[in-house]
């Protein structure tokens, strides 16, 4: 059964993080360190607890992969929709958009994310999913993995400001869901985004 | 497979002298009439009407055939329908090369088995008798659909009312992998079709999709995400030994594997364009297939006898192309993406016009690059795959 103890799952991503490169079956169970279960955080102290008051530039830099070649940082922990209200007018205006084919995060958008960053690092008990999506111009499986990794950009640089690991998730839906209709470029650009989704305890 | 076609037209051969006394000499005559494996192979049918005729017809043209009057037709079919269906083919001399009556199934099934005996009598493999599982849209939503490889008899096997997406069949097997949205994240699931359930096979954190089973059936190739980037993974069918065979910051997608179970052939963006690698199952390093004359390549599948991958290829519109193997030269054949494989490793199914219309699942001998779209009762249909 999996539990959403942020805490130690904090700990497990730190102790990932530091080197461990082979990617052998990991078990799902995390130990438990202070009995935590249920949602993001529980609501009564600030995420992530124990581990210091708030998420400190120290604490960011030690969830950074040492070796950035890797892949990117990874995710131990899904969402659960039972247990999170999921709001995506709340930051609509914060979309990220990206260049056709691409999954960087331009210079341009980076003050949106900013936004975020600052909201997630106020309201401890709230997290985020970020959905990824395509305009309709790639291939069906391509365009699922290019929605991911431009998902997977902005979560990406969210932890890299300290939001802790286990509070973003990512979801692509390639072009399945697209912003705008229409096969011109003023509606792809409006396809190729990141949208965020905030996640509040219910 | 191929001596047991060959046996069997030999036994055709012999059983038609029994009943008939005549010389030998047709079949010889049938084979040399196609020596340009490109050329359509004129063929022409009489004494049959409605759905056998309309089966017949289809069947023949998917194998590369043209249906013309006799004075041109290299075989000539007759019979009738009848309450069973009888079949006869002759050459261009009269000489019998084939008579026989269908009983039992339906009459599409005897129409479909006697077009898969009149191909065998031109040495290629019938796949008449098959089957293809391909997404069908649902407004906003989409639903896994399994059908008759002509797209007839189509039944709907999901209803999770969200998106179902990139169906897979085990081999050899009514068994399905695909992923689905049903519990709020793209997650894969295998779908036994002859017991009716399924159980989540990947529900990994982030991104499960594009799961393909090995040809033994023993291992499957995924796309996870969870360790931060789209990469490939392998495991076993019981989800154990999971094992990552990329890491790259880059996303990969569409695994495909060869016919001996020993290398995987996928999509990555690792080389800045979507390119085509390969990677053995075992792990290893990646390396790309050479595909001269065709970029943004994705959605490679791999011929069961080994010598062909098709992929799609984006060049200002999607091409399904082919190139060997080993890599080297691409031929490119029709406009269209996402192309699947048939057991005899010559025709192929994929979608067209999906972009700016509604997707079209359609079927492509690949030698003479006719096409013939499947029957499609549904909206956009796309992703199909087909039963081996």
């Amino acid at each position: 059964m999996k539990h959403a103890k942020f805490l130690n799952l904090f700990v497990a991503t730190l102790v990932l993080s530091l080197g461990i490169t082979g990617c052998k079956h990991k078990p799902k169970d995390t130990t438990p360190i202070l009995g935590r279960t249920g949602q993001v955080g529980d609501g009564s102290k600030p995420f992530p607890s124990e581990a210091g008051t708030g998420t400190k530039i120290d604490d960011a830099q030690s969830v950074k992969p040492i070796d950035t070649t890797a892949g990117g940082i990874g995710q131990n922990v899904r969402f659960d929709p039972g247990s999170m209200n999921q709001d995506p007018g709340r930051f609509a205006a914060n979309t990220v958009y990206f260049d056709f084919d691409r999954a960087t995060i331009k210079p341009s958008e980076t003050s949106k994310i900013d936004d975020v960053v600052k909201y997630l690092q106020g309201n401890p008990t709230h997290a985020m999913q970020i959905e990824g999506h395509c305009d309709e111009r790639g291939t069906e499986q391509y365009n699922l993995s290019l929605g991911e990794r431009r998902a997977l950009a902005v979560r990406e640089y969210l932890v890299t400001a300290g939001i802790q690991p286990d509070r973003v998730f990512t979801i692509s839906y390639g072009e399945a869901r697209p912003a705008e209709s229409g096969h011109n470029e003023a509606a792809w650009s409006k396809n190729r985004r990141g949208a965020f989704v905030l996640l509040t305890p219910k | 497979m191929k001596h047991m076609t060959a046996l069997r037209n030999t036994l055709l051969v012999l059983l038609t002298i029994t009943s008939v006394g005549r010389a030998p000499a047709a079949e010889k005559l049938v084979v040399s009439g196609v020596a340009d494996p490109s050329q359509l192979v004129p063929v022409s049918i009489e004494g049959y009407s409605g759905e056998a005729l309309s089966v017949l017809r289809f069947d023949l043209e998917v194998a590369g055939c043209k249906i013309t009057g006799a004075e041109e037709a290299v075989l000539r079919i007759s019979g009738n329908n009848g309450p069973n269906l009888v079949g006869r083919v002759t050459d261009r001399n009269r000489a019998s090369l084939l008579a026989k009556e269908y009983t039992g199934g339906s009459l599409r099934l005897q129409a479909h088995t006697f077009a898969d005996d009149i191909v065998a009598l031109l040495g290629r493999q019938g796949i008449a008798r098959t089957k293809i599982a391909f997404k069908a849209e649902q407004g906003q939503n989409s639903e896994i659909c399994v059908a008759d490889y002509d797209g007839h008899n189509a039944i709907l096997v999901t209803q999770d009312h969200t998106i179902t997406r990139d169906p897979t069949w085990v081999p050899g097997r009514r068994v399905l992998y695909y992923t689905s949205y049903k519990a709020g994240n793209p997650d894969v699931y295998v779908h036994d079709l002859q017991s009716g359930t399924r159980r989540a096979f990947a529900r990994y954190p982030g991104m499960n999709a594009g799961a393909v089973a090995s040809p033994d059936g023993r291992r499957v190739a995924l796309v996870l995400s969870k360790g931060g980037s789209p990469d490939i993974y392998v495991c076993d069918a019981d989800g154990g030994n999971l094992r990552q065979l990329t890491r790259t910051r880059e996303d990969e997608s569409s695994p495909c594997w060869s016919p001996d179970g020993r290398t995987i052939c996928f999509n990555s963006k690792s080389g800045g364009r979507a390119a085509l690698y390969l990677i053995s199952a075992e792990g290893g390093s990646m390396r790309r297939l050479r595909t001269d004359g065709a970029i943004n390549c994705t959605e490679p599948d791999w011929s069961p006898d080994g010598k062909t991958i098709v992929f799609t290829a984006n060049m200002g519109g999607f091409q399904i192309c082919t190139v060997p193997a080993g890599g080297g030269s691409v031929t490119s054949l029709v406009a269209g993406e996402d192309p699947s494989w048939a057991s005899n490793s010559r025709t192929v199914i994929f979608t067209r016009n999906r972009v700016k219309g509604r997707g079209v699942v359609s079927l492509l001998d690949v030698p003479t690059k006719q096409t013939k779209d499947i029957q499609q009762t549904s909206g956009s249909c796309s992703q199909p795959c087909w039963a081996r």
